[in-house]
């Protein structure tokens, strides 16, 4: 059971920043996952009220605000069109509407868990994340680092003329998936994320085939699979994920080529 | 904590804990319309409208109503009655326990898409759990309901 003694709904990032240097605070999302917690906590810190829940576009990039709730990636035309409906694709199985409306975009990214569609996703694109005091990084990076008690502001996606699809693996509907894959490509280059593996995504890269030639799918797929790790859990065995992400990663590569055009640079 | 928030139309007081979940504030305040499922934000049982969007009061805390609107089903009573019916009709109900959260995520649904195709309307209410009905008696119910102004 979660339990808290105080809630303060900051009016400044900056007052959230100083409140959550205590490890008696926690920064509170959606709190989707926080409340399955059994865990006591001196202070809540709430960020609604600082509109942060919003996706703003400009030529360059999409910022998506930390309260952004996952219904709204689902739903934005904006990111939706530029980025092929990916959002839509990797929103939509999380469980049910209602918990989409609560859980946020911040929460799903400074969580780096496991089983997040959302991580796998962004992570295949050009992501940064804006924290409050460590500034502007990449996603990858991000990914790798320990935890500790920045803010994140904002996620950021470049507008860099990659194209993706996303596709998943779940035992039921709405059950975290045994295995998320993420393929993008623009000019020479295939991104591969792979989340769920169970550990947290990773996105790889792989050459494009040359141009007039015909693309070995099955090897490209092969050479991603490669460098990455799959690890058994109550879902699925290391090996069986090994074996869905080799084929759903060709399954992308070949959507995306029928889609955009081999070696086509969107 | 002292917060004021607008239920079901009205502007009421709440004296909470920082920790006190939206569900359990609004059961305080009579809203039994609001039933405590699985509490792992799975069932759908729960489900409010803050500032008119289906959510998961179960998952919410209380305090983040403050200045905001809560909906129940008790302040949709005439279109849950409506609703009702249809369920009634295609023999959707069991033990019924599910039918508040279900009510008021469809009545959520009517407002957000047109026209949704069955597709749609199985995808936006897949957070919505029965253990009785099997879904076929709901499905059907819901698309009469969505078709009754066309009839």
């Amino acid at each position: 059971m979660f339990r808290a003694r105080e809630y303060v709904k900051v009016e400044t990032l900056n007052e959230a920043y100083e409140l959550n240097q205590k490890r008696s605070s926690v920064v509170v999302g959606g709190m989707m996952w926080l409340k399955m917690q059994n865990n006591y906590k001196v202070t809540v810190i709430d960020l609604s009220e600082l509109k942060l829940d919003t996706v703003e576009e400009d030529e360059q990039e999409f910022r998506i605000g930390c309260m952004c709730s996952l219904r709204m990636l689902e739903q934005h035309e904006g990111l939706n069109r530029y980025f092929n409906s990916v959002f839509r694709e990797c929103t939509r199985h999380i469980v049910g509407t209602q918990f989409r409306n609560g859980a946020t975009v911040g929460g799903s990214v400074f969580g780096r868990y496991g089983f997040s569609d959302i991580l796998t996703a962004l992570m295949m694109f050009d992501t940064y994340v804006e924290l409050y005091q460590g500034g502007i990084l990449p996603l990858g990076e991000f990914a790798e680092r320990k935890y500790d008690r920045d803010i994140l502001v904002r996620v950021i996606v470049k507008k860099d003329g990659r194209q993706g699809a996303y596709i998943t693996q779940r035992q039921s509907q709405t059950d975290f998936p045994v295995i998320a894959c993420g393929v993008a490509c623009k000019g020479d280059t295939w991104y591969v994320a792979v989340g769920a593996r169970p550990h947290k995504a990773k996105c790889v890269t792989v050459l494009r085939t040359a141009a007039g030639e015909q693309p070995d799918y099955a090897g490209l797929a092969a050479q991603a699979v490669g460098q990455l790790d799959f690890h058994s859990n109550m879902r699925a065995s290391g090996e069986y994920r090994k074996h869905l992400a080799d084929v759903y990663i060709r399954r992308l590569m070949i959507q995306l080529d029928t889609e955009y055009g081999v070696k086509g640079d969107a | 904590m002292e917060i004021q928030f607008t239920l079901n139309g009205k502007l009421v007081w709440a004296d909470i804990q920082a920790d006190t979940l939206l569900l359990d504030m609004l059961r305080a305040k009579g809203c039994y319309s609001v039933k405590r499922g699985c509490e792992t934000s799975n069932c759908g049982l729960c489900t409010v409208w803050l500032n008119q969007v289906p959510v998961l009061s179960c998952s919410v805390l209380a305090a983040r109503a403050e200045q905001h609107v809560v909906t129940t089903l008790e302040g949709l009573q005439a279109e849950a009655e409506a609703f009702g019916a249809f369920l009634a009709g295609q023999g959707a109900e069991q033990c019924g326990f599910c039918n508040p959260g279900l009510i008021m995520n469809v009545l959520a649904m009517e407002r957000e898409l047109k026209k949704p195709s069955e597709e749609e309307i199985k995808e936006y209410l897949a957070g919505n759990l029965c253990r009785c009905t099997g879904y076929m008696g709901q499905l059907r119910a819901i698309r009469a309901y969505l078709n009754r102004k066309a009839l």
